[in-house]
């Protein structure tokens, strides 16, 4: 897997750039982030996503006044209308009200995107610069791990999982996670390999720091923006493998709404509640794009020699 | 050549005896019981029937014994019967791979076809309107759920307006590859498959494509008169789509998964509706090979992958 960041195009380097001092990584990137129109819209949303998903209990309560579970079969089926805030999307099968688990499925999915992206960093980063670290046997063993995991097509993977269990979401989360750190590791792996043999590494174990001060205190600084960037499509890559999953009905179990599983039932009745195939697959395409805009700005920000670099992974 | 053939098969042997063994940890660390998933709803079982059966089985042998044997039946292409429809794993999963090939494979050609010109554009109109569009449509397109882009087709096109089929292969009564009723129940899949692909492969093109044109190479061609067309069909697409081989084992997979959740829209019986519905039937013989299958076709487009790059770039050295 040759994702090394190592070919660089032609640099463009914004006029507006050279007219400022440099003033460290971090700052920098801040700067050239406030300039990224898109990537601030892009943020906006996503800010907004996460208020409602975590306000959901508040606006359901006091809104819409209609609980996630409420049901109501003399109004299912209701197209989506003005009248009543809890029917602007409709009603399902069930007199359920579309917006309200709409708000819910948000809080999962995302849910499931962060916790099963931080596990998948955890384990990538940890496995990837130690093996590109110390070499030897223990590369050997994570390399064909990746190559093996890497062999088997994810969702293929995740129905002998959902075979055997049904995950409550944070475990389910973790599961994902857990199949989803092959791309962290191997870039991981690769930039350590190259860091390993730069002199302030070799300063630092000539002074006599242990393995894990020169790993935790040198390498991984270096590697963290590459990691940041991974972390924003990697979100995406989840909540994407979630709502597959969900929608095949191996992810979040019902009544717990996703936008997976509502899809499911929206499936059953094609024919009767048309409008309730839209609008979760367009929150999960506009949460995803958000997503991968946030990544590509931050890409942008924090280093602009990895233009492209980074997109080669899925 | 051959030697380099034979040295990348060797070196796919110890993946799929990892893909086994993740196999079979996963299917028989679980905390159900082959034996009652095997019985099922039936309950005139003694217990001592139910010894017997876990005996014949082998399923009282240390975990090591049973995964030995299970590998030399499975490396005789020996799964077992299906729990549930009592027939050879083996024989159903066969009758699948087809189906799924013909998707992946026109997905493929689809993908290629449309692809390699978007991203042969978006270089050589870098920073106009062209570039712009093909640059939204990739990032929009790579970040689409594609069973619900799926969904929308069936209920648009199929459902409302009846263009095409909503599901199956063939229209009832008519059985036949090459014919336009099946290419008919293809568009739909394919189209919503080859998307990813379709996605990824100008960021990459374009990337490369950029690359090349600012060779010496091309500057002599150029400044040899040549005609800007001749310029980029022979001396910059030719060394640009190199790269772009690697990127096919990848789209394999993301074919193979995307065709799990996309053969169940579309209702198409290929290999992924097959290990689905086994996993929902807790049919896990079948769905055993049918992981094993899906990464068999994976391990096997890796392989392939390397042996064309190899091929088209004598500059790679043999590993």
């Amino acid at each position: 897997m040759a994702t090394q960041a190592t070919t660089v195009g032609p640099v463009i380097v914004a006029p507006a750039e050279d007219r400022r001092p440099a003033a460290g990584l971090w700052s920098d990137a801040l700067w050239r982030l406030r300039h990224d129109p898109t990537t601030i819209a892009a943020l906006g949303i996503l800010l907004l996503m996460v208020v409602l998903a975590l306000g959901a209990d508040v606006l359901a309560d006091n809104f819409f006044q209609w609980s996630f579970s409420k049901q109501d079969i003399l109004s299912s089926y209701e197209r989506p209308n003005l009248s009543d805030p809890a029917m602007w999307l409709g009603s399902d099968q069930l007199g359920r009200s579309q917006i309200v688990r709409l708000l819910y499925g948000g809080r999962v999915s995302l849910f499931i995107g962060v916790f099963g992206a931080a596990t998948s960093l955890l384990i990538g980063i940890t496995l990837g610069v130690t093996a590109g670290y110390f070499r030897g046997w223990w590369d050997d063993l994570v390399v064909w791990l990746v190559t093996t995991l890497n062999s088997i097509p994810t969702l293929f993977l995740l129905l002998i999982v959902g075979l055997l269990f049904r995950l409550a979401p944070l475990p389910l989360a973790i599961f994902l996670g857990a199949l989803g750190w092959l791309g962290i590791c191997n870039l991981a792996r690769g930039q350590t390999i190259s860091l390993r043999e730069r002199e302030y590494v070799l300063a630092a174990r000539t002074v006599g720091a242990r393995p894990a001060r020169v790993m935790f205190r040198h390498i991984f600084p270096n590697i963290l923006p590459l990691m940041i960037i991974l972390a924003m499509t990697d979100i995406g890559g989840l909540i994407l493998t979630e709502s597959a999953l969900s929608y095949l009905g191996f992810g979040i179990q019902p009544p717990v709404p996703s936008w997976g599983n509502m899809l499911t039932g929206a499936t059953q009745f094609l024919t009767k509640g048309p409008w309730l195939v839209y609008a979760p697959g367009a929150l999960i395409w506009l949460t995803v794009l958000c997503l991968y805009l946030v990544g590509d700005g931050l890409r942008d920000a924090l280093d602009p020699r990895l233009r492209g670099a980074v997109g080669a992974k899925r | 050549m051959g030697r380099f053939i034979v040295r990348r098969l060797i070196q796919a042997i110890p993946t799929l005896f990892g893909v086994l063994v993740l196999t079979f940890l996963l299917t028989r660390l679980s905390p159900a019981d082959p034996v009652s998933l095997m019985l099922g709803g039936q309950y005139d079982v003694t217990p001592e029937d139910r010894e017997q059966l876990r005996q014949t089985l082998g399923l009282n042998d240390p975990l090591p014994v049973q995964f030995a044997i299970w590998m030399w039946k499975v490396l005789q292409l020996d799964f077992g019967n299906s729990f549930y429809y009592h027939r050879p794993v083996i024989q159903m999963i066969a009758e699948r791979i087809p189906n799924s090939l013909q998707i992946s494979i026109a997905a493929l050609i689809v993908t290629v076809a449309v692809g390699v010109p978007l991203g042969v554009i978006a270089a050589l109109k870098r920073g106009t309107a062209a570039d712009h569009a093909i640059r939204i449509f990739s990032v929009s397109g790579h970040a689409i759920p594609t069973f619900w882009f799926g969904l929308i087709f069936v209920l648009v096109l199929g459902v409302q307006l009846r263009w095409f089929p909503i599901g199956s292969m063939n229209v009832v009564g008519v059985d036949c590859v090459f014919c336009w009723d099946r290419i008919w129940h293809l568009i739909g899949p394919v189209a919503i498959i080859s998307i990813g692909g379709i996605a990824n492969l100008p960021r990459i093109l374009r990337t490369e494509v950029l690359e090349v044109i600012s060779q010496d190479y091309v500057r002599t061609a150029r400044s040899k008169g040549l005609r800007e067309g001749a310029v980029v069909a022979r001396h910059v697409l030719r060394n640009a789509l190199i790269p772009v081989v690697t990127i096919f084992g990848g789209l394999l997979t993301i074919f193979l998964s995307g065709a799990l959740v996309i053969e169940q829209v579309f209702n198409w019986p290929g290999l992924g509706r097959l290990t689905f519905e086994a996993a929902i039937n807790k049919d896990y013989p079948l769905v055993q090979a049918g992981v094993v299958f899906s990464a068999v076709l994976l391990i096997f487009s890796y392989v392939l992958r390397d042996i064309t790059y190899a091929f088209v770039d004598p500059r790679i050295k043999v590993r």
